[in-house]
């Protein structure tokens, strides 16, 4: 059996808040390897009342360092907020499926499609499928602000916000915003949640696309061993269980079962 | 780590075992944590729970943290006895271990069903879960009570072709009268212990953070609970023991032998380090190496009571 991941050291090289209680973080880890959109590491952290590691996913890499971008929602969270640069921070290789960007070829259309947090990993797949010769556009949806958008501007052709507030872009949520913008694109992807994606899934229906979906469970390992974060999905006609950590976070929208 | 001077076999209800290292059920997979560390290296492999028919599990979230330790309500999620030798056996088979398959029933009758299958299965050992807190019926049920656990001792031990393990529960008054029950029906070995039952609020939330509301309880936090238990089951029969429950490190390995384990197992801590299993085998070797063990009997035998 092939041992191909790991849990490494790295070193933390920018830690910075980008909006209200979102952080962005570069970590240099040698041997971290490749990643695909859509994935995630495990985030160890060094206190005993956190044993289990923090799923993040990868907003972003390249020459064996990654972005993270995360929202302070709790004490882990906190904590990593509080990393400074040059400390050691311990992760794992990345983990999951990620999103499958092989039929989205050149002169393709797409759509990303976030909510809240669902956003940081729809910077590295915007750049792995603009470099697929995709045309892309971008709907971000939040509930009050923006935050992310500068990361889209060179790869979107065209990027749409939706706040629930209405503080900016559309007032509304982001599939509404989708449905008014009136156009059907070739495959849609996205990240955000639950109720959310549930949504887009209907629409994507509608309009007869597929749609990827990245969805979030509580994890226990994070890698597989333990079924701790199942969810639900559909397979050959049958209500199947699957984890999230290892057969997902990515499945296709149309096999979630959602309630 | 080649310490060639160290002899650390075991062998457990005549199962020759290469070190005293075991994963703990419900916390391996043959196929996921082998991509992190060479399983071969462990003494053997224990397989999650695994029911007749395949079981769904409870809703999620099924995992909490708690200071020391995680709160899990998996509910014995499996995809059956059949599906298991099919898929995941060959691959536990492949590390060259004893494999351990771990098995759950509702009644009597289901637990029965499930020796049948894996009788003529290529597994080792059969280690009898009468101890998950997580499921409605059965389970902890024959865990909490000698005589319910003895009749289920009685009937496996019956029909089973291979050595069965009956793994305790922590959720009784006196371990050591559950302990005595089953050796008198044959069990050929017991293991120790599985999680205690628990809960956790979301005060914020202001409800369970559990779907299932109870989860067992696991990790370093339990360790003094399931060391004292060895302890005493290890002075009420005479059966091999193999211990568990906060195994983090070598010397944790080492208090559990000491305790009067035969063999221990690493659950939690492989969720925490997904290494672990192998790091607390290294970290024995080189507790016995310090401390000039040539054996794990010599460092068993090494306990002094107080
Ligand atoms: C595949 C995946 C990718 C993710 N990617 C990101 C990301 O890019 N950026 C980001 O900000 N967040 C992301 N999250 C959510 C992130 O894991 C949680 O916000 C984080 O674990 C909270 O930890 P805490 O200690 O601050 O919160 P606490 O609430 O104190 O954590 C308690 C426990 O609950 C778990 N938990 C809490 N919220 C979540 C959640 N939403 N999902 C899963 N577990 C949770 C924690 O891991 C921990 O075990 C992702 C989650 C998953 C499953
Ligand atoms: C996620 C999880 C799943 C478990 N599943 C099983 C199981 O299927 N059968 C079983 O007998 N014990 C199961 N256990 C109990 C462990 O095997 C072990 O007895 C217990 O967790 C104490 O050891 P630890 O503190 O090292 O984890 C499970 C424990 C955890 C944390
Ligand atoms: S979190 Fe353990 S299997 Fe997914």
């Amino acid at each position: 059996m092939q041992q191909d991941l790991r849990v490494l050291t790295g070193i933390v090289k920018y830690n910075n808040e980008i909006a209200a209680q979102v952080y962005e973080m570069t970590i240099a880890a040698e041997g971290m390897g490749n990643f695909i959109p859509g994935q995630f590491i495990n985030v160890y952290l060094d206190d005993k009342s956190m044993l289990l590691p923090r799923p993040i996913s990868i907003s972003d890499g390249s020459n064996g360092g990654i972005t993270l971008i995360y929202k302070i929602v709790g004490k882990g969270t906190a904590q990593l907020s509080e990393c400074r640069v040059g400390a050691p921070i311990r992760v794992s290789s990345p983990l999951g499926n990620g999103y499958s960007i092989k039929e989205a070829c050149s002169g393709s259309s797409v759509a990303l499609v976030a909510g809240g947090m669902g956003a940081p990993p729809m910077v590295g797949l915007a750049k792995a499928l603009k470099e697929r010769g995709a045309c892309l556009d971008v709907f971000l949806g939040f509930q009050t602000g923006a935050y992310l958008a500068d990361r889209f501007e060179t790869v979107a052709r065209d990027l749409y916000i939706a706040t629930d507030d209405g503080s900016t872009g559309f007032h509304g949520n982001v599939v509404e915003l989708l449905e008014k913008n009136d156009r059907v694109y070739d495959e849609y992807f996205s990240c955000g949640p639950r109720a959310m994606l549930k949504a887009l899934c209907g629409y994507a229906a509608n309009v007869g696309r597929n749609v990827q979906v990245s969805i979030e469970e509580r994890m226990g390992c994070g890698y597989g061993a333990c079924v701790g974060c199942s969810c639900r999905i559909m397979e050959s006609g049958k209500t199947t269980r699957k984890s999230v950590c290892k057969d997902g976070p990515v499945f296709a929208g149309k096999d979630v079962v959602w309630d | 780590m080649g310490l060639n001077k160290t002899d650390m076999s075991v062998n457990i209800a005549g199962v020759a075992l290469k070190n005293p290292v075991i994963t703990a059920s419900g916390t391996f997979s043959a196929k996921d944590s082998g991509r992190f560390y060479d399983i071969s290296r462990l003494g053997a492999v224990t397989a999650k729970g695994v029911s007749a028919e395949p079981w769904e599990g409870n809703e999620a979230p099924r995992i909490a943290e708690s200071y020391g330790g995680m709160i899990n309500s998996i509910g014995l999620q499996n995809p059956g006895a059949a599906k298991f030798i099919e898929e995941d056996l060959p691959l536990m088979r492949a590390f060259g271990l004893p494999v351990i398959a771990n098995i759950v029933g509702k009644t009597v009758a289901e637990y029965c069903r499930v020796v049948e299958m894996l009788n003529d299965a290529d597994v080792s050992m059969l280690e009898v879960n009468i101890s998950c807190p997580n499921v409605k019926e059965g389970g902890i049920g024959f865990g909490t009570d000698a005589k319910m656990a003895a009749e289920l001792t009685r009937e496996i031990r019956r029909i089973a072709k291979k050595p069965i393990i009956l793994k305790l529960t922590p959720n009784v008054t006196d371990v050591a009268a559950i302990a005595k029950a089953v050796e008198a029906e044959g069990a050929d070995c017991i293991s120790l212990i599985n999680t205690l039952l628990a809960m956790r609020i979301d005060a914020g939330a202001k409800k369970p953070v559990l779907a299932n509301v109870f989860g067992g309880l696991s990790g370093p936090a339990v360790k003094p609970v399931a060391l004292r238990m060895v302890y005493q089951v290890r002075r009420a029969v005479s059966l091999p023991v193999i211990g568990m429950g906060g195994i983090m490190s070598g010397e944790d390995a080492a208090e559990f032998l000491m305790a009067g384990a035969d063999a221990v197992a690493v659950g939690t801590a492989a969720l925490v380090s997904p290494t672990a299993p192998v790091e607390v085998l290294e970290g024995l070797e080189k507790f016995m190496e310090e401390q000039g063990f040539c054996s794990i009997e010599e460092l068993k035998e090494s306990f002094k009571e107080a």
